[in-house]
């Protein structure tokens, strides 16, 4: 039995913003996958859980008039995954989908429980970085989008606020028209398991030349992060197999990893230099570019 | 706290109180006495306590009691048909000698079945990746593989254009060792 | 010979009420009002314990119980005899409360030969993060959970030895105050002189390898429950491999009675040694003594089972190899340290085994093996499959092939030139191989690898994906004999319609044993194997004596007394058929559920007819039955080898298996599919062993970093390749119907095979389990490759 000592769960989302207003100490709990097992383990006490599970305004996946893809956080990483929608616009957002866990964690986990639960190995956190994902929190009070990469601020801290919740998660159709895109999750096993490193990498070509190179890294830093200077080198530059090189280098710029028992810094750091050459390459040949030895 | 829920389990329709606390597998084990879904983590790592949740399958380890208020649930104890005779699936894992010491046993046979009710095809290696929930420790999954296979005989897929899709080598194992028998020469 | 049930693929007697979810496991059964309980463990890997205060614990409604050190029975006088005690002394000197020791052996009469007793139920010293303290029992268990956190325990805290080199340094504290230098065991083996011949030896080639600590990961934790019967005996439901000898420990660590326990095994959900121990059961009785005899349970977490069981020793090894110009070796010198962890456990019996499985595969003029087992304050390690034998083949087979590869040798015919062959008698035990099938197993494997062809393919290569093959041998054992006593027990009872119920002492525990013994009844009954009803569960108070699963004994030693029940039992018929008919019983045979003529197989009577008569006649009423003990003073020796081809990802130091096949000589298989099964899961665990597992702990304070199935890195089925399975069938004549074990034997050369493999594939020798990409990545540096 869950240490709970009170559980919540409504239809929709005005009454979970107003019980999330009276009660700032409420858990929101959408799949379960992260909260029941950290009072499995302890890390969380005597919860009281709103459960979001019945709210179907969260629910679904679409597109708006403007092209811009609309997740609803409620969306299982089964449902990301087998959606035909996104496997034809954000394929990799559907290779991180079906690399997290196994079926039946996928059958469960929602994509809005994994960007707030701010863990840097979150499985959705790269391939929504470089797709520049936008987040939209609502309160009693109102509402307001926030970016992705401003989303996280720390291994388990996220910018929501008091009595926010997620209702979101949005892309827009400039973020990924155009751009071809590979995710590589690096783990110990293939299947259930986290990353030891997670790199996701789109690009757009123009005439051999990068047009724009966005690159995201899951577990080399304390959250998920961009490599800015990489991707400002890469802007303009010829497509080749010296350009990409020197990407992977500057990819290591932006990294922040360190040791821990699961791998050393020196080990992150030469797999991010070599995933993101590997992730670059593949994304060229998505991104309609030539294949690069 | 407890909450009443009103579900449907190996299809007889009940309704009764669980405490939000429970996990779906205590209700089934303790309550119910539906003891074929078994605790081998209590956190969703080892899918030994799976269950179909409207034909799908899920920890029930990690799936609070009160979630399960609307839903149909599949255990082991309906997978045979009701004269006891064993389900197609169930077949295969004894046929194919999927079984050692059975505790990983229920929930595969659960998510095997849920793949031949899906009506979809597969690849060897989708196969593969729908049963990676589920550790076992005694079989090296060889004969599991087999028996999900000879319960999908006719839903194999091997197109080339499936995105799982691997070159076989040159025969495979079972074949090489067939081959081995076969071949007067060799030792 | 030809045989019409033994070396059939014929279904597993328990299959369908596993695949139906109607197998009972020990967790499976409800008693009315179950207690719960909880243990509280040490959060420090060595402290001394100054005081603890349960008073606040007690008060919590719903707690019945709270036990610590305190609360154990005292160590009492006792007479030599085993279980005959006399009143307790209640004198501060005698105040000590009883130490007891926890392997799964037979027990010894002679006091010297028995397992070390180092551990109390709950201990007054904390050894190891995870050691039990303290214990609740309460009635549900959240309730447990929070009366654990209001026991208040004051430590002083000691420094954590997290490992040998740390336990065995200058002045280092005490684990166990009588264990000097934290040594709690050496010694080995010598045969010839080990110093001649190296000086003989045209080369002699030195290296050092080393493992890690493993765990079991059986899919269902241990979990026992226990209560008083109405005759105030203990009951105890547990998951095991050994009831017989669960019982007596019980008994010793209560100081009661052996016969006051009664132990019951329902299904169990997979062992692989850990089972082979008496982890819960003792605290299990001694929480249902605090409450009456009301019915408790004790089931442990994943996290709790993963470093409060048991775990496979992690070893240290230095080998020293001289051979001459053609390859034949002349001597080995293997020195271990291998890590018990905080308590004996199987003690230094795995370290000695190793060597003792070992030393027959290349039989040398001279081979010296000094071992030590030493403690650390770590998670204890005790019996895991293969006993010690995956260490030292992991070792010596890497030393082999660094051999073959320094001195341009081909790595086969090195080891050609050195097998055993039939005939051999190991000095030691004074066995005889009377069967030996490894190079017929070798050349299986190379034709299956397709070794020459790869061997060739494979010189000359560059890229960052490059492919090797590899491979290793091994020898094993059937059995403990003369290590140990191989007593099996088994009862067998013809029933009135002519089926047999079979009941053994020795455990199913998933790996087919109660299945392969029904078909040898059947073989020599003439039976069907529908006639056969084997009674799965083990209950020491109706069960035969038998010690129970593991090293891959059952087959071999409890199948001896099988075979022994069943041709008594057809001795019984056919002289009772003969009392009936007055046809000799020399001329008459089994066959087909029927008493037939030996030399025409004609039909006499049906074997039914005989059962009724033997039951309802009015003068000659007699059911058949038999009960049977065999003593096994004997043992035999199988062998194998793995070949491994594997792919390395050189930039991100990923190995992946392509191809793994296993071939055995385990004499004659019984039942071919079962053996394959065997083989998968063994190759399976020996992958694991070889890429990805290894239990972490933090260096200075011991604290465990992965002990969950997340963050251990057991293989799932897309981690694992196919797995070929072969036999070479030769027949022992020791083993019943020639068969040798099978059982632990496939885990032991996956990960040497590999490690060679990975060798032949990069050039770069790894000397460390488990090859994962974190070290491989370092290994390549090192090596100028990345």
């Amino acid at each position: 039995m869950y240490d709970i000592i009170g559980y919540f769960e409504v239809e929709t989302l005005s009454e979970a913003t107003v019980l999330l207003a009276l009660n700032p100490k409420l858990t929101i709990i959408a799949g379960g996958t992260d909260v029941l097992i950290k009072l499995h383990g302890g890390q969380l006490k005597e919860a009281e859980l709103l459960s979001l599970r019945k709210i179907k305004a969260l629910e679904g996946i679409r597109k708006s008039e403007d092209g811009s893809i609309v997740i609803g956080p409620m969306a299982t990483f089964g449902q990301i995954f087998n959606d035909p929608m996104i496997q034809a616009t954000i394929p990799i957002l559907a290779e991180a989908a079906i690399s997290m866990g196994g079926p039946q964690i996928r059958n469960i986990a929602t994509i809005g429980g994994n960007i707030c639960n701010g863990v840097t190995s979150a499985d959705s956190a790269s391939s929504l970085f470089v797709l520049n994902a936008r987040l939209r929190l609502q309160s009693e009070l109102g509402e307001r989008v926030v970016p992705i990469h401003e989303f996280y601020l720390g291994p388990g801290k996220v910018a929501l606020k008091p009595g926010e919740i997620l209702t979101e998660i949005m892309i827009s159709p400039e973020d990924y028209q155009g751009f071809g895109g590979h995710y590589i999750k690096f783990a110990m096993r293939k299947a259930m398991d986290i990353a030891t490193l997670a790199v996701a990498v789109v690009c757009k070509l123009q005439e051999g030349t990068f047009d724009e190179v966005r690159i995201g890294l899951g577990v080399a830093g304390p959250t998920p992060l961009r490599c800015f200077d990489a991707e400002a080198y890469a802007k303009g530059k010829t497509v080749s197999a010296e350009t990409i090189a020197d990407i992977g280098k500057l990819a290591v710029n932006s990294s922040k990893a360190r040791t821990s028992w699961r791998a050393s810094k020196d080990y992150r750091e030469h797999l991010v230099e070599e995933l993101t050459q590997r992730a670059l390459k593949i994304a060229i040949v998505k991104a309609g570019g030539g294949e690069l030895v | 706290m407890f909450k009443r829920i009103a579900c449907t389990i190996n299809g007889k329709a009940r309704s009764f109180e669980v405490d939000v606390r429970e996990s779906l597998l205590e209700v089934l084990r303790h309550r119910l006495g539906l003891t074929g879904a078994k605790k081998g983590c209590g956190v969703g790592e080892c899918g030994a306590c799976s269950v179909l949740i409207d034909g799908s399958p899920f920890d029930s380890c990690i799936y609070l009691a009160v979630w399960a208020d609307g839903k149909q649930i599949t255990t082991i104890e309906g997978v045979a048909s009701k004269n006891g005779e064993l389900s197609e699936v169930q077949e295969a894992f004894v046929g194919e000698g999927a079984v050692q010491c059975g505790f990983c046993t229920p929930a595969l046979v659960l998510t095997t079945t849920a793949l031949t009710e899906s009506g979809k095809d597969y690849t060897r290696d989708e196969i593969k990746r729908e049963l990676s929930g589920h550790l076992c420790r005694c079989t090296g999954y060889q004969n599991i593989l087999k028996a999900a296979e000879k319960s999908l005989e006719g839903h194999i897929c091997t197109c080339v254009d499936s995105p799982h899709f691997n070159q076989p080598s040159e025969g495979n194992i079972e074949e090489r060792l067939n081959e081995r028998q076969d071949d007067p020469d060799s030792v | 010979m030809a045989y019409s049930v033994v070396g059939k693929s014929v279904r597993r007697v328990d299959a369908a009420a596993k695949v139906t979810g109607k197998a009972q496991y020990t967790d499976d059964f409800a008693v009315k009002d179950m207690l719960v309980g909880k243990i509280l463990h040490s959060p420090y890997a060595h402290a001394l314990i100054t005081s603890i205060d349960v008073s606040k614990a007690k008060e919590l409604p719903g707690v019945e119980a709270v036990l610590t050190y305190n609360d154990l029975p005292r160590i009492k006088y006792t007479t030599s005899l085993p279980g005959v005690i006399e009143d307790v002394i209640d004198d501060e000197e005698f105040a000590a409360r009883i130490k007891y020791g926890t392997a799964g052996h037979p027990y010894s009469l002679d006091p010297g030969h028995r397992d070390k007793e180092d551990r109390h139920i709950l201990t007054n010293k904390a050894r190891y993060v995870g050691d039990a303290i303290a214990a609740v029992v309460a009635t549900d268990e959240r309730i447990a959970e929070e009366a654990l956190k209001l026991i208040d325990v004051k430590y002083e805290v000691l420094e954590a030895l997290t490992s040998t080199d740390a336990a065995l340094k200058e002045g280092a504290p005490l684990i166990h105050e009588e264990s000097v230098r934290n040594i709690l065991a050496s010694g080995g083996f010598a045969i010839g002189d080990i110093d001649e011949a190296f000086k003989e030896s045209d080369y002699v080639f030195e290296g050092a390898y080393e493992t890690s600590i493993v765990q079991h990961c059986h899919m269902e934790n241990h979990t026992s429950y226990a209560y008083l019967d109405a005759d105030r005996r203990i009951v105890i439901v547990t998951s095991t491999q050994i009831p017989h000898i669960v019982r007596r420990i019980v008994a010793q660590a209560l100081g009661i009675s052996w016969g006051k326990v009664r132990v019951i095994k329902p299904y169990i959900g997979g062992g692989f040694g850990n089972k082979q121990d008496v982890c819960i059961e003792p605290l299990n009785a001694a929480m249902t003594l605090a409450v009456g005899g009301r019915p408790v349970k004790l089931e442990l977490s994943r996290e709790e089972c993963m470093i409060d069981t048991r775990t496979r020793h992690a070893f240290k090894f230095k080998i020293k190899t001289g051979l001459n110009q053609d390859g034949k070796i002349n001597g080995i010198h293997i020195s271990a340290i291998a890590n018990t962890g905080a308590y004996a456990s199987h003690g230094h019996a795995i370290a000695s085994s190793a060597g003792g499985k070992f030393r027959a595969l290349y039989p040398t003029k001279a081979i010296k093996y000094d071992p030590i087992t030493v403690y650390t304050n770590l998670p204890v390690a005790g019996a895991m499959r293969g006993y010690g034998t995956p260490q030292i083949f992991f070792a010596f087979e890497s030393h082999l092939e660094d051999i073959a590869k320094r001195f341009k040798m081909d790595p086969i015919e090195l080891r050609r030139k050195n097998l055993v062959e039939v005939g051999y008698v190991d000095p030691i035990s004074k066995h005889e191989v009377m069967s030996c099938g490894i190079r017929e197993c070798i050349d299986i494997g190379k034709h299956l690898i397709k070794w020459d062809e790869k061997k060739a393919s494979y010189k000359e290569q560059s890229g960052d994906l490059r492919r090797g093959v590899g491979m290793a041998c091994f020898s094993y054992a059937s059995g403990t004999f003369p290590a140990a006593l191989e007593l099996a027990g088994v009862r067998l009872v013809l029933n009135q319609d002519g089926s047999v119920q079979l009941q053994l002492g020795a455990t199913e525990i998933g790996q087919g044993s109660d299945t392969v013994f029904a078909q040898m009844v059947a073989e020599v009954l003439g039976l069907t194997m529908d006639m056969v009803h084997v009674i799965s569960s083990q209950d020491t108070d109706i069960s035969p004596f038998d010690s129970g699963a593991y090293a891959s004994r059952q087959t071999y030693v409890s199948g001896m007394a099988v075979e022994k029940a069943a041709i008594e039992v057809k001795e019984k018929i056919l002289g009772f058929a003969m009392s009936m008919t007055d046809i000799p019983a020399y001329l008459l045979d089994l066959a087909d559920q029927s008493i037939v003529y030996k030399h025409s197989r004609a039909r006499v009577l049906a074997l039914e007819d005989v059962a009724m008569q033997s039951y309802y006649d009015r003068v000659l009423a007699k059911p058949i039955t038999s009960d049977v003990s065999n003593n096994a003073r004997i043992n035999a020796m199988p062998f194998g080898v793995t070949f491994a081809e594997v792919e390395v990802d050189i930039k991100t130091g990923k190995i992946e298996v392509l191809e793994i096949y296993n071939v055995h000589d385990s004499g004659k298989i019984i039942n071919p599919q079962l053996a394959e099964g065997q083989v998968h899961g063994g190759v399976s665990m020996g992958i694991g062993y070889a890429l990805s597992e290894q239990l972490l702990f933090d260096d200075i304070t011991g604290q465990p970093l992965n002990n969950n199935l997340l963050d251990y890195k057991l293989p799932t089925i897309m981690d694992t390749p196919d797995i070929g399975a072969a036999f070479v069938e030769t027949n022992d004549p020791t083993g019943p119907f020639g068969v040798k074990s099978l059982g632990e034997p496939p885990t032991i050369t996956p990960a040497p095979a590999i490690r060679n493999a990975v060798l032949d594939a990069t050039g770069v020798a790894f000397h460390r389990l488990p090859m994962n990409p974190q070290r491989v990545f370092e290994g390549f540096k090192k090596a100028g490759l990345i």
